[in-house]
């Protein structure tokens, strides 16, 4: 009751058909024992918050590929604070340059993964930053 | 325990108001099995019952999710709000799950009128998780006319999903197997309609030829699986309506909705409905295994309980006599308690 798997919702914002990084990411994640709610391509933030709500997900993992992370990521983050959900992880991976990360991260995306980061790597951040709800 | 208590009818009466959160918050606590859950779903019990409950069934790859999302679209036209339970396995190993059904139903993600929920077994064997009878159980009291169970994609004997729902749909695709395979026990047998899905595949018509062939050559109208049937014990065959569909064009599926709403009518006017009898068996009895499980292994009972355990382990004792012990000795200590 008290170890229910972390619930993890990995959606890909806006245009770019590039889903192979977010398959590999959720499959990696299933293996490392999460429950992965996976929802596909071209989610517009309103899609991708409605589904966290519904789905009572702990941590929302974005994949972006089409520069647009700037204007896409904060609409996700703000949304989730409308419908308050503001208790979720939400974390960035894909293509985003250095110099956006300070924004983002005050917009309140917790973490970017960039290129090369290991499975392992997300799944231990993760789980030091998420606090499992048991209702 | 009363703190819980007081949560749950907190957490069921906002979700019976329409508060999304909430429910989206009791069905995590229904998952997870909780006390507040159970406090919440002894609340909702009552108020639950008038929601059609539909399991949807099949092998991987029949399009369930996809007939699944043309159903959430056909209802929408009718006026009529949904909810789905949709179940995914969870890995054996790592206890993971990868939840992908929603990838086909997300266009309808922000109409307030739908209402969808990935669920992963969770080591459940059967089709379903093993809380998914208490999921719909609570999506039914918060109003939703139409609840679909969407199972695990199933082989020849996960029949659990005719329990679980009012009206049973198993998928099948075109050429998936001779006609023996129609006539083999399992899955089509607990059908209350089959559905021939990928109709725009070659082979689609002869297929709904052949399983309405072999489908219908069976005895009178019958009751569900798991009950006594009248007269002679035995419950008679079902005679399921094979259609045909294309989920992804939604082709079929106007004719589907209806033959959901036939079958719901039937068994309406039947003086039992058999579906929901064997729920409630289904129900009952796996809270009594739960309850007893947890008697034996709790406080006191627990070192008399593994020590008949071992005891069968090693072979000095049966397991018949292990079991008459227990329910002996679970006898003895409610007397004198």
């Amino acid at each position: 009751m008290t170890d229910r798997p972390i619930k993890v919702l990995i959606a890909k914002p806006g245009l770019d058909g590039h889903d192979r990084g977010a398959k590999v990411l959720a499959r990696g994640l299933r293996d490392e024992g999460f429950e992965v709610v996976y929802t596909g391509l071209r989610q517009t933030p309103e899609m991708i918050v409605t589904a966290a709500l519904q789905e009572d997900v702990d941590v929302v993992g974005l994949s972006i590929l089409s520069g647009a992370h700037m204007t896409l990521l904060p609409r996700v983050t703000r949304l989730l604070r409308e419908r308050g959900l503001d208790d979720v992880l939400v974390t960035a991976g894909g293509i985003i340059p250095d110099e956006d990360v300070p924004a983002l991260q005050a917009a309140g995306v917790a973490a970017i993964f960039g290129p090369g980061t290991t499975i392992a790597e997300v799944a231990e951040y993760i789980r030091s930053h998420v606090r499992p709800t048991g209702a | 325990m009363s703190e819980d208590r007081i949560r749950g009818a907190e957490l069921a009466e906002a979700a019976v108001a329409g508060d999304r959160r909430a429910l989206a918050k009791l069905l995590t606590a229904v998952e997870n099995r909780t006390a507040i859950a159970e406090a919440a779903v002894r609340r909702l019990y009552p108020r639950a019952g008038s929601a059609h409950l539909v399991g949807i069934t099949g092998a991987p790859g029949a399009g369930k999710s996809t007939l699944v999302a043309a159903l959430i679209a056909e209802a929408r036209l009718a006026g009529r709000t949904v909810a789905v339970v949709a179940v995914d396995p969870s890995s054996p190993i790592t206890g993971g799950a990868l939840l992908g059904d929603r990838v086909r139903m997300q266009a309808y993600a922000t109409d307030d009128g739908v209402f969808i929920r990935s669920m992963a077994s969770r080591g459940h064997a059967g089709g379903l998780a093993a809380t998914s009878t208490s999921a719909a159980t609570v999506l039914d009291a918060a109003g939703f006319d139409l609840v679909l169970l969407e199972t695990v994609g199933t082989g020849q004997s996960e029949v659990e999903v005719a329990a679980a729902a009012d009206t049973t749909v198993v998928l099948e695709a075109p050429d998936m197997g001779d006609e023996v395979q129609a006539i083999k026990a399992g899955l089509l047998e607990v059908a209350d309609i089959v559905v021939v899905n990928k109709g725009d595949r070659p082979g689609a018509q002869r297929t709904a030829a052949q399983l309405r062939a072999m489908l219908t050559v069976t005895q009178a109208p019958r009751r569900a699986v798991g009950l006594q049937g009248e007269g002679d014990g035995h419950p008679l065959p079902k005679r399921p309506e094979v259609l045909i569909t294309t989920a992804s064009t939604g082709e079929g599926v106007p004719a589907l909705l209806a033959a959901l709403d036939r079958h719901r009518a039937a068994g309406r006017d039947g003086l039992v409905d058999a579906a929901r009898l064997a729920r409630a068996e289904a129900q009952v009895w796996a809270i009594v295994s739960e309850r007893l499980r947890g008697r034996f292994h709790g406080g006191a009972a627990r070192p008399a309980t593994e020590s008949t355990l071992r005891a069968v382990a090693e072979h000095r004792l049966d397991p018949y006599t292990a079991a008459d012990r227990l329910l002996a000795s679970l006898v003895d200590t409610r007397t004198s308690a």
